[in-house]
């Protein structure tokens, strides 16, 4: 009795929730509206299910409650019910499948006039490269990386690779009403490129190029995010996604850097400045810091960190310069800067004040004079 | 009739044990070995609850435990999962149910391997203890996800990638080990050591799920073993099975031309059929509770069986759903898609069926009962999301989100523990000779059953926005406002039910506890049942289940609605021409 009112007021609870809450799909902002009448479809269909066997079930447990000496009728099958209602379920499978296949069709096909962007991942950051005028990416591996002059692993004598353009931040512009396709690698782990609002996701794969295309149809800005998990700070990689008119895009697209271009400007390292980086490497200091401007590490992001002020922890405001950096690398916990805890391990007696003297001389090279 | 006497089972010497160790602890007896999966595979889980809820504290109040970090969170969502999944859901489905009622409800005196079934649970405690010991190893348990998917699995940046990967994968060898001896036991068991009389189509529908999970067990765990070998050597050896050539935070690494999509796909071959491992048992057991207290035979015994038997081989065929979004190849996803929604019908006639037992029954509103209706409808919802995830353009936005969370621990958690506690009151009494406290049973379920729907219901709809899965703090984003405040709100509800329903079962525990000296008597058949397992000459049975002769089955179990005396079923072992 009790249990057949509380299945009927799920039931209904649960169609009330449905209809009151504000949480569902949502604006979309590409050409994927397809998807969402995939979903529609299916919610209809499968609510109608829900509601009907729910309703029956609290019916039947009220109507069929155990009275002494009553007798259940005796029905051991019934092949003729049985058979309709695997038709009927078939039928449904069939009309909610259908349009997802097509669906899908569209979406593994890319258009042949579609613009290419490639999204570059790491723990924990994105960045991202456009073909340039010819069209065409260079070739790129993760074996061709250095993290200071090669972020991407671009092969330096590709001559498709020297008008490719490298945006080495997490925000990027896409041009509204224009098709994409996105072209993604990784740096390490599994990633996801994801924004809600697009409807489209796909993992990048490290050792492997994934892709998918969307069309924006509305400018605005829209939150990237990783989908798949991908270690300690998964959830802080994030981006932003400006959809933005074709003249917006443009300016901004005028505003990158070429391959080329950043590779003449990257200063060749001074022998005490690669011995500095080598310093880093071996001490294992990227494994919370980097130079690439990534969030969510460990450590803070040494890139344009040099002659800069920040806050600490405890409020104070500090000028990161030799002084300030050489008693942090000595004497780790002294200064914290606001939003980290003292992780950072003592370097070990191996390293000399030689080695200290170039890993500084290393480190003010993160922070380019250009910026 | 023409069956055929069985001499093996009639006179087998059993080893009777002389000592208190031989009889509750290294025993061969298959209903300790029950208990003994049993209690381990509880006190394991609730571990595993242990951790939600301080995940569901994270996510509700960030930075009300600052000690739990990112880390700390990510082991948790890892070792929760994995002790669901396997070594609390496998093993007590399988370990503890499938040990109870095989060889009971087949008429069998014990298993076919008494031995081998008393060393399947020492391996799987030990899986246990090695699993657990990895909170206590240099950087703790790893954090990559129950999935483990390398590379980051073994890379730095991810919490106990040396030691916790180790132990998780050591474990989870050990406790295929374990799953082998019990599985082939259990197999081995019903296709040899069935009385007389109890042909296949007349087992109980318990014994056809686990029969049928078991096999999928046999199939799929062999992948995940060399999965974590391969994963081993790569951690270890410097292989490159799964490892392409990286750079780990800021550092080269050594592995070249290896494929991260090749451990998913031996994973999710293991993972899918998984999902079948639990659900089928699950399946039987409700099946047996609704029809024994509905007082109604299971409508379609033989679609029931041909279903559970499809639903075991399609399983073995829809692993890719879970790797939509993964960059295999596109076309997979129509064939993946295709069988997915096929194995739909099969399992939506099972739900029929149930309901249809209903129809014209006479329901008997017991605990075990109320458990069993709840299951349905859970697995009805769980089951029609699962229809949304199957549909590969629809798992494209949906996949990695909240939806993909509700819906699993909708039919794969929260069903499969109602089955287990269905389960635990039906048989209860069997094993203890006690009845559980009806009282406290109905507040323990009116809390779960009312408390997980709260919690995983609205959890859909903060899926539909976009909430990812996985994150240790979402933060409420005021690029977009994808996450609105609202839904962070929705996120503070949830974790105060999720609370409060933790913290009631220990309900359930201590009526586990009190009832075995203070129970109730249950006497032989309290529930009217047909199945052999009540019809033992003891309550508990002894050592060898049945006395001087094995029962003779005549009938199937379904005999109910039908007057027999002054009783409304005939159980298996009564001869046909006594009764109408």
């Amino acid at each position: 009795m009790r249990v057949a009112l509380l299945i009927l007021a799920v039931v209904v609870g649960s169609v009330i929730f449905n209809f009151t809450t504000p949480f569902h799909l949502g604006q979309i902002a590409s050409n994927w509206g397809l998807i969402d009448v995939t979903i529609w479809i299916t919610f209809v269909l499968c609510g109608l299910a829900f509601i009907i066997l729910g309703i029956l079930m609290a019916w039947w447990i009220y109507t069929y409650q155990y009275q002494p000496g009553q007798l259940a009728e005796y029905e051991p099958e019934d092949p003729v019910l049985e058979g309709r209602l695997t038709i009927l379920t078939t039928i449904g499978v069939v009309v909610m499948l259908a349009p997802g296949l097509i669906a899908w069709n569209d979406y593994i096909a890319v258009p042949e006039d579609a613009i290419e962007l490639e999204v570059f991942s790491e723990q924990w950051t994105w960045s991202f490269r456009l073909p340039g005028e010819d069209g065409i990416f260079g070739y790129a591996h993760n074996k061709n990386i250095d993290i200071i002059a090669n972020p991407m692993g671009i092969r330096d004598d590709d001559p498709y690779a020297q008008d490719d353009l490298v945006i080495e931040t997490n925000i990027v512009k896409v041009p509204v009403d224009k098709k994409i396709k996105v072209l993604l690698r990784s740096k390490d782990v599994l990633h996801d490129f994801w924004v809600p609002e697009i409807r489209a996701k796909m993992d990048s794969v490290p050792g492997m190029v994934t892709y998918f295309w969307f069309e924006p149809t509305r400018t605005g800005v829209f939150e990237i995010l990783c989908a798949e998990l991908c270690g300690s700070s998964h959830h802080a990689m994030r981006g932003e996604m400006h959809i933005v008119t074709r003249e917006e895009y443009q300016l901004w697209l005028d505003d990158q850097i070429t391959w080329a271009e950043r590779k003449a400007g990257v200063v060749p390292l001074t022998p005490v400045q690669q011995l500095g980086q080598t310093v880093a490497r071996d001490n294992g200091c990227f494994a919370c810091h980097n130079t690439t401007g990534a969030a969510g590490t460990p450590g803070p992001t040494w890139k344009g960190m040099w002659g800069t002020e920040v806050e600490l922890d405890d409020g104070s405001i500090v000028t990161r310069d030799e002084a300030y950096v050489r008693e942090s690398i000595t004497n780790p916990g002294a200064k914290l800067v606001k939003g980290f805890s003292n992780t950072m391990l003592q370097l070990s007696d191996d390293v000399t004040t030689e080695d200290i003297d170039a890993l500084i001389e290393y480190l003010k090279t993160t922070t380019p004079a250009v910026e | 009739m023409a069956t055929v006497e069985v001499p093996y089972q009639e006179t087998v010497p059993l080893h009777h044990p002389k000592t208190w160790l031989g009889k509750y602890v290294f025993s061969q007896d298959h209903k300790v070995i029950a208990i003994q999966y049993g209690v381990t595979a509880m006190a394991v889980g609730l571990v595993a609850l242990f951790l939600s809820e301080l995940m569901r504290i994270q996510l509700a109040f960030p930075g009300a435990m600052p000690w739990f970090t990112a880390d700390m969170y990510y082991q948790s969502i890892t070792m929760h999962g994995m002790i669901m999944v396997i070594y609390l859901l496998t093993a007590f489905l399988l370990g503890a149910f499938g040990n109870f009622c095989i060889p009971l409800m087949c008429g069998a005196r014990d298993m076919a391997f008494p031995f081998v079934n008393m060393l399947s649970y020492w391996v799987y405690l030990i899986s246990v203890i090695l699993l657990l010991l990895s909170y206590v190893v240099p950087g703790g348990p790893t954090g990559a996800g129950w999935t483990l998917y390398p590379p980051q699995t073994i890379t730095a940046g991810t919490p106990g990638d040396d030691w916790g990967i180790a132990m998780m994968l050591i474990s989870l060898a050990v406790f295929i080990a374990a799953f082998t001896m019990g599985g082939l036991n259990y197999i081995t068991t019903i296709l040899q050591a069935r009385t007389r009389g109890m042909t296949l189509m007349r087992m109980p529908l318990t014994v056809w799920g686990i029969f049928i999970a078991t096999f999928l067990g046999l199939i799929a765990f062999p992948a995940l073993f060399v999965s974590a070998v391969m994963m081993l050597l790569d951690k270890f050896l410097g292989t490159s099975f799964f490892m392409p050539a990286i750079v780990s935070l800021g550092k080269s690494l050594d592995y070249s031309g290896g494929q991260p999509l090749l451990f998913q796909h031996l994973f999710w071959f293991f993972g899918h059929p998984e999902v079948y491992i639990v659900a089928l048992p699950a399946f039987g057991v409700i099946s047996d509770l609704i029809s024994v207290h509905a007082r109604k035979n299971i409508f379609g015994y033989r679609m029931m069986v041909w279903a559970i038997v499809a639903i075991g081989i399609l399983s073995l065929v829809v692993w890719a759903h879970h790797m939509y979004v993964a960059g295999m190849h596109p076309y997979f996803g129509f064939f993946f898609a295709t069988t997915t929604l096929i194995i739909a019908v099969p399992t939506a006639l099972k739900v029929y069926n149930w309901l249809l037992t209903l129809w014209r029954a006479n329901i008997r509103l017991t605990v075990p009962m109320l458990w069993a209706l709840a299951f349905v409808l859970t697995f009805i919802v769980g089951g029609i999301t699962g229809l949304f995830l199957g549909n590969v353009i629809i798992d494209i936005p949906l996949s990695d989100t909240y939806f993909v969370v509700a819906h699993f621990h909708m039919v794969m958690g929260v069903s499969p523990i109602f089955a287990i506690f269905g389960g635990i009151y039906h048989w209860y009494p069997k094993l203890s000779g006690r009845m559980l406290n009806d009282k406290i049973g109905l507040l323990h379920f009116y809390i779960t059953f009312i408390g997980t729907y709260l919690i995983y219901f609205p959890m859909h709809y903060l899926g539909f926005i976009g909430t990812p899965r996985r994150y240790y703090e979402t933060g409420v984003t005021e690029v977009t406002g994808f996450y609105p405040q609202s839904a962070h709100d929705l996120n503070v509800f949830i974790t105060c039910v999720a609370l409060f329903v933790g913290v009631s079962q220990l309900l359930f525990v201590y009526n586990l506890i009190v009832s075995l000296k203070k129970g109730k008597k249950a006497g032989d058949n309290p529930w009217g049942a047909n199945s052999l397992e009540w019809r033992t000459p003891d309550t508990p049975p002894g050592h060898g289940n049945w006395g001087e002769r094995l029962p003779t089955v005549h009938r199937w179990a379904y005999d109910f609605g039908v007057s027999h005396g002054d009783q409304d079923h005939i159980p298996q072992d009564v001869p046909k021409q006594k009764s109408n």
